[in-house]
């Protein structure tokens, strides 16, 4: 474990994402604290720039800019790690369930999996959005619905090659049932590659959010990224601002998680662990 | 041991199977890997299975615990463990069965142990299991297997994963995870084949002290026919999925009746004059996915003849408790007395 995090800080450019992250974190949780008023709330003149009153300027109905990106990243972190925790569920169940039962049943599954990734993941979540309604949870929803296929293949495939090991064998020659081979002994085996792929499915979903909020179709109640882009994109000439910083914001964060994964991914393959 | 095959035994087999036969389906081809033995063990007697990679003998042995992959698997015959058919038990039934009554060891020990668990843990996740004990006293009884199969501070190795053992104590640890739940029928896969000669040794000692401690049957699969000697109480030697010859183990390594045993002890190294040159065995086994008409060993056997090739030879005893499945039996008894 410690050599792990030894591994993992020697990589700067995983270090570099990660303290973006945290820095993430630390608008999620402050947010509240340091801008006490609601991010809708008008607070001043609009179209003011940067560097007055307020450090990223108001857009154009008097919206203070700062306030939206602080509140924006508890959507984009709240919908981020729960779509990929809901997408990381549903692909571990129809993966797990093929890889390990194979045959038609296997059959079935990866077939529904492919057709899945066949669709282009945000026309499907446009999709899934509009017929839900735009919400929070229909977001959710929705990127993970079109997140999962890419796990369920991955755990299907560690699954197959797990299941040619002796162990699995001896498990249930000691008596254990499939759930219980499944779950406590397959799943711990294949967990690395699912945190490291896993973790950098949360950089895509943030970016299907914004795209989806850019859209007009995130919550019109909940302060998002994409939605203060949105708003700015009309003024982007005379006030470069409002779409600017909200743009940096998701670009950053994505690389963050991005990079962390990737750190991650060559900590917990073995196969990369000695490049 | 007064092994015998008679049906007149006077203690009730252990172990009964009759007329097994194992066959692999797949789109290409169907692959008879099992065909037609027949045994028994008594409790308390070690039977060795004898035969090279791909007799059938692992084969049996998993069938035993229905541990082949059901769907591709047609398996027909009949397996008495202790009273129960095993081929019509249902599932929550098996699992009983198996790790309960029944405990196999496997040949590689290293992909045999569950690699993110510690070795203590598998043993008492079974305990909790089969006998439904509190963690501390699993962990307690952990604690007293690893005595029992004598790994050296076994408080610490409980807690090892099994990267951090040797090849020895891992198959200890397997060994003690086995017989955790006081099973009546062990089922060993070549459980020395994978570990060094002076480990292997030691490794046989023990599971014969432990199977003579606890009185359990054992059937024990190997290539080797020295370590058959060294542990069986009953040789059953197999060939292309069937049993050739069979009887108690000093009988068959002094006097070898099927041409395929004699075939077996002269290509292996025993005390034989130091220049003289070890037969082999000529030719190689039959594709199991086209077995021939006649007897399996047919094509290789040194005194082959027309009959061999038309039907599988009947079973003959020369000895109460002796079996052979060759047509020249009869007649070199007869010749001979």
């Amino acid at each position: 474990m410690r050599a792990g995090f030894a591994r993992f800080a020697r990589n700067r450019l995983a270090l570099f994402g990660a303290v973006v992250l945290l820095l993430v974190l630390v608008l999620v949780v402050s947010a509240p604290l340091a801008y006490p008023n609601n991010p809708f709330q008008l607070v001043g003149k609009p179209l003011q720039p940067p560097g007055g009153a307020f450090l990223l300027g108001t857009d154009t109905l008097g919206r203070d800019v700062a306030a939206g990106i602080a509140y924006g990243s508890r959507t984009s972190m709240l919908i981020g790690l729960s779509a990929t925790l809901a997408a990381i569920g549903i692909g571990i169940l129809v993966g797990g369930i093929a890889g390990y039962y194979r045959g038609r049943v296997e059959l079935v599954l990866m077939r529904v999996t492919e057709f899945f990734q066949t669709i282009p993941a945000f026309v499907l979540a446009i999709l899934i959005v509009a017929v839900l309604s735009p919400s929070v949870p229909s977001e959710i929803i929705a990127i993970a619905a079109v997140s999962w296929p890419g796990i369920a293949r991955l755990v299907r495939g560690e699954f197959v090659a797990l299941g040619g090991r002796e162990f699995v064998l001896a498990c249930a020659g000691l008596g254990a049932s499939d759930l219980r081979i499944i779950f406590r002994h397959l799943l711990p085996n294949c967990l690395p590659p699912i945190i490291a792929v896993g973790s950098l499915l949360i950089g895509t979903a943030i970016l299907i959010e914004a795209g989806l909020a850019f859209l007009g179709l995130g919550d019109p109640n909940v302060m998002s990224w994409g939605l203060i882009i949105s708003a700015g994109r009309a003024v982007l000439r005379q006030a470069w601002w409002i779409a600017t910083f909200p743009g940096i914001a998701i670009l950053l964060t994505v690389l963050g998680v991005n990079l962390v994964g990737d750190g991650l991914g060559e900590v917990l393959n073995p196969r990369l662990r000695n490049r | 041991m007064d092994g015998t095959l008679m049906p007149q035994a006077d203690i009730a087999p252990l172990v009964e199977i009759e007329d097994l036969t194992v066959r692999f389906t797949s789109r290409e081809a169907t692959v008879s890997a099992v065909n037609g033995v027949s045994f028994s063990v008594k409790p308390g007697e070690v039977l060795c299975i004898l035969g090279e990679s791909g007799s059938g003998k692992s084969v049996t042995l998993r069938a035993m615990m229905r541990l082949l992959p059901e769907k591709r698997t047609t398996i027909t015959g009949r397996i008495t463990i202790a009273g129960q058919d095993v081929l019509g038990l249902n599932a929550r039934d098996l699992r009983a069965l198996r790790g309960g009554l029944v405990s196999m060891i496997f040949q590689e020990p290293m992909t045999a142990l569950d690699p993110v668990y510690t070795v203590g843990e598998q043993i008492i996740e079974t305990l909790r299991k089969h006998r439904n004990m509190s963690r501390e006293g699993a962990r307690a009884r952990a604690l007293d297997l690893f005595e029992l199969v004598k790994i050296p501070s076994p408080e610490r190795r409980l807690d090892s994963y099994p990267h951090e053992l040797s090849g020895g104590l891992r198959q200890r640890a397997m060994i003690a995870m086995a017989l955790s739940c006081g099973p009546r029928l062990l089922l060993a896969d070549e459980p020395t084949t994978a570990l060094d000669a002076t480990v292997q040794i030691q490794v046989l000692i023990l599971l014969r002290r432990l199977q003579r401690e606890l009185g359990m049957g054992t059937i024990f699969v190997t290539h080797d026919l020295g370590v058959a000697s060294e542990i069986a109480d009953r040789i059953a030697v197999m060939y292309a999925g069937r049993i050739v010859e069979e009887g108690p183990v000093a009988d068959i390594l002094a006097n070898p009746r099927h041409p395929y045993t004699q075939g077996l002890m002269a290509s292996t190294v025993h005390g034989q004059h130091r220049d003289a040159d070890i037969q082999a065995i000529p030719g190689s086994p039959p594709d199991l996915r086209r077995m021939p008409a006649g007897c399996s060993f047919g094509p290789r056997c040194p005194t082959s003849q027309p009959r061999c090739r038309e039907a599988f030879p009947p079973i003959s005893h020369p000895s109460a408790d002796r079996m052979v499945r060759c047509f020249r039996e009869g007649e070199e008894a007869k010749a001979s007395f």
